[in-house]
């Protein structure tokens, strides 16, 4: 797709001032949410996100309970304000698609065989929408987990990478989503590097491919150091308050 | 006692070889390293690395007591939340009253809180409870609150130290359930002097000395009462 909008100027840098290979700006408040188990509110960038987690509780209705393990239901939504134009409320298409695939890039990391026939349910809502929602909502599902004291291999932690003006760059922006040529969304887990989800919109060479996912890689590690030690602070300042 | 900090732990962190150690609550081997599996407090006893959990939900054991609320009186037997991820079964063989087949409502409603043991946990994680040991029966007026059920332990003290201070310095009959419910009957001044110094030690309950701190704060308490 050609526009007349440049994203990447004659020094390298991005719209926003970035760096090809910088993130947003990340920062993670954890429990914020008094009546969930588990809670974490985000900003990436513009991106405004809240994760709740409810359970491990018995699933309901009972035919959705598996005798072996916990099911998980994430459940991914945008406000109605979250957007430029007023999106319509209630589940449609998309988020659909990313409450699927959030919740099985989740199962991955709990250790469901813990709680037989529970459910653990995953809400993730956005209060502001600047692209790269699903990440922000991935991350901070992760850090809500932890927070509920959910037993977790691992937190995990989402990043993208895209392509815009043929270069390939860590973290798209709002115009770069809608002006650039791929993007490409990566969850994993820190600790292994294994890849619990992995989408592309667009179209990448073999080469970018690479270049990209090892991109988005290095960015998740950054973000999940931030997860890490917002999570930290949390519990460590704890027990000095007298 | 050392001021030194319980060391917190967060999900995936390393925390030692399997070698010449044992994985013990709350972690997991990988590859020959052992890893925290939840976020917790690390104890290490004699060559097992635990985990103590900081949230989350009860998980019951056999022989536990607990306080459980009714949520549903059916035909031969009740569902007690215990605050477990599933409810608990108490069938009316396992309650002290001679109960007529239809007639449990008679005996157990919505809402009505009892003291009950832990009679089973299956594979499945099923529970039963029951009510026939000594001192278990239907909870009549005091009041209850709650704390994490990881705190539990800190509230008891060794041997019993901190809640027997709390019965001491304020009179109240206080029983505390291994699920986080804690019952206290008394005065109202006096429970509500419970609540306050339960809210304390839950809020410190990583600190040492707290025994002692929270022994200071009943007796100023009862100096301004008096």
């Amino acid at each position: 797709m050609e526009s007349d909008i440049k994203l990447i100027d004659d020094n390298g840098k991005r719209l926003d001032g970035r760096a090809p290979d910088e993130l947003r700006k990340i920062k993670i408040e954890v429990g914020v949410l008094h009546r969930a188990e588990g809670s974490c509110y985000l900003e990436w960038g513009e991106n405004k996100v809240m994760a709740a987690v409810y359970g491990p509780r018995e699933a309901l209705p009972r035919h959705t309970q598996n005798p072996l393990r916990a099911i998980v239901n994430a459940r991914y939504n945008m406000a109605a304000f979250s957007v430029d134009d007023r999106k319509r409320p209630g589940p449609d298409r998309r988020s659909r698609e990313i409450s699927k695939v959030i919740s099985e890039a989740l199962e991955k990391v709990i250790l469901l065989e813990k709680f037989p026939r529970a459910s653990i349910d995953v809400n993730i809502e956005v209060l502001n929408a600047e692209a790269g929602t699903r990440c922000a909502g991935l991350t901070a599902a992760g850090v809500a987990l932890a927070d509920a004291g959910i037993p977790l291999k691992d937190i995990p932690v989402a990043c993208a990478a895209g392509k815009i003006d043929g270069h390939v760059v860590l973290d798209l922006g709002k115009e770069e989503d809608n002006f650039g040529d791929a993007d490409l969304p990566v969850a994993i887990s820190p600790r292994t590097n294994e890849i619990l989800l992995l989408q592309m919109d667009g179209h990448l060479t073999v080469e970018e491919f690479d270049k990209a996912l090892e991109m988005a890689i290095n960015g998740c590690h950054i973000a999940s150091d931030i997860q890490k030690k917002a999570i930290m602070d949390k519990y460590q300042s704890a027990p000095e308050v007298k | 006692m050392s001021q030194e900090k319980r060391e917190i732990v967060i999900p995936s962190q390393l925390l030692g070889d399997a070698e010449g150690n044992k994985a013990g609550r709350g972690t997991f081997i990988e590859n020959g390293k052992i890893y925290s599996e939840m976020l917790g407090i690390l104890s290490k006893r004699s060559n097992y690395i635990n985990v103590i959990p900081l949230k989350g939900r009860y998980d019951a054991i056999e022989g536990d007591f607990v306080i459980g609320i009714v949520r549903e009186a059916m035909a031969s037997s009740w569902l007690v939340d215990i605050n477990a991820p599933y409810p608990a079964l108490l069938h009316v063989n396992e309650v002290p009253w001679d109960v007529d087949f239809g007639e449990t409502e008679k005996y157990l409603n919505h809402g009505d809180s009892v003291m009950a043991k832990i009679l089973e946990v299956n594979v499945e994680k099923k529970l039963q409870i029951t009510l026939k040991d000594r001192n278990l029966y239907k909870i009549r007026g005091g009041h209850i609150t709650y704390i994490e059920p990881s705190k539990v332990p800190r509230l008891i003290g060794k041997k019993g130290s901190m809640i027997s201070l709390l019965k001491k310095y304020t009179r109240c009959r206080i029983f505390v359930g291994q699920n986080g419910r804690i019952w206290i009957d008394g005065d109202e001044d006096d429970i509500a002097k419970v609540i306050y110094a339960i809210r304390k030690i839950e809020e410190e309950s990583l600190a040492f000395g707290l025994t002692n701190r929270i022994e200071e704060l009943l007796k100023k308490d009862i100096k301004d009462v008096q």
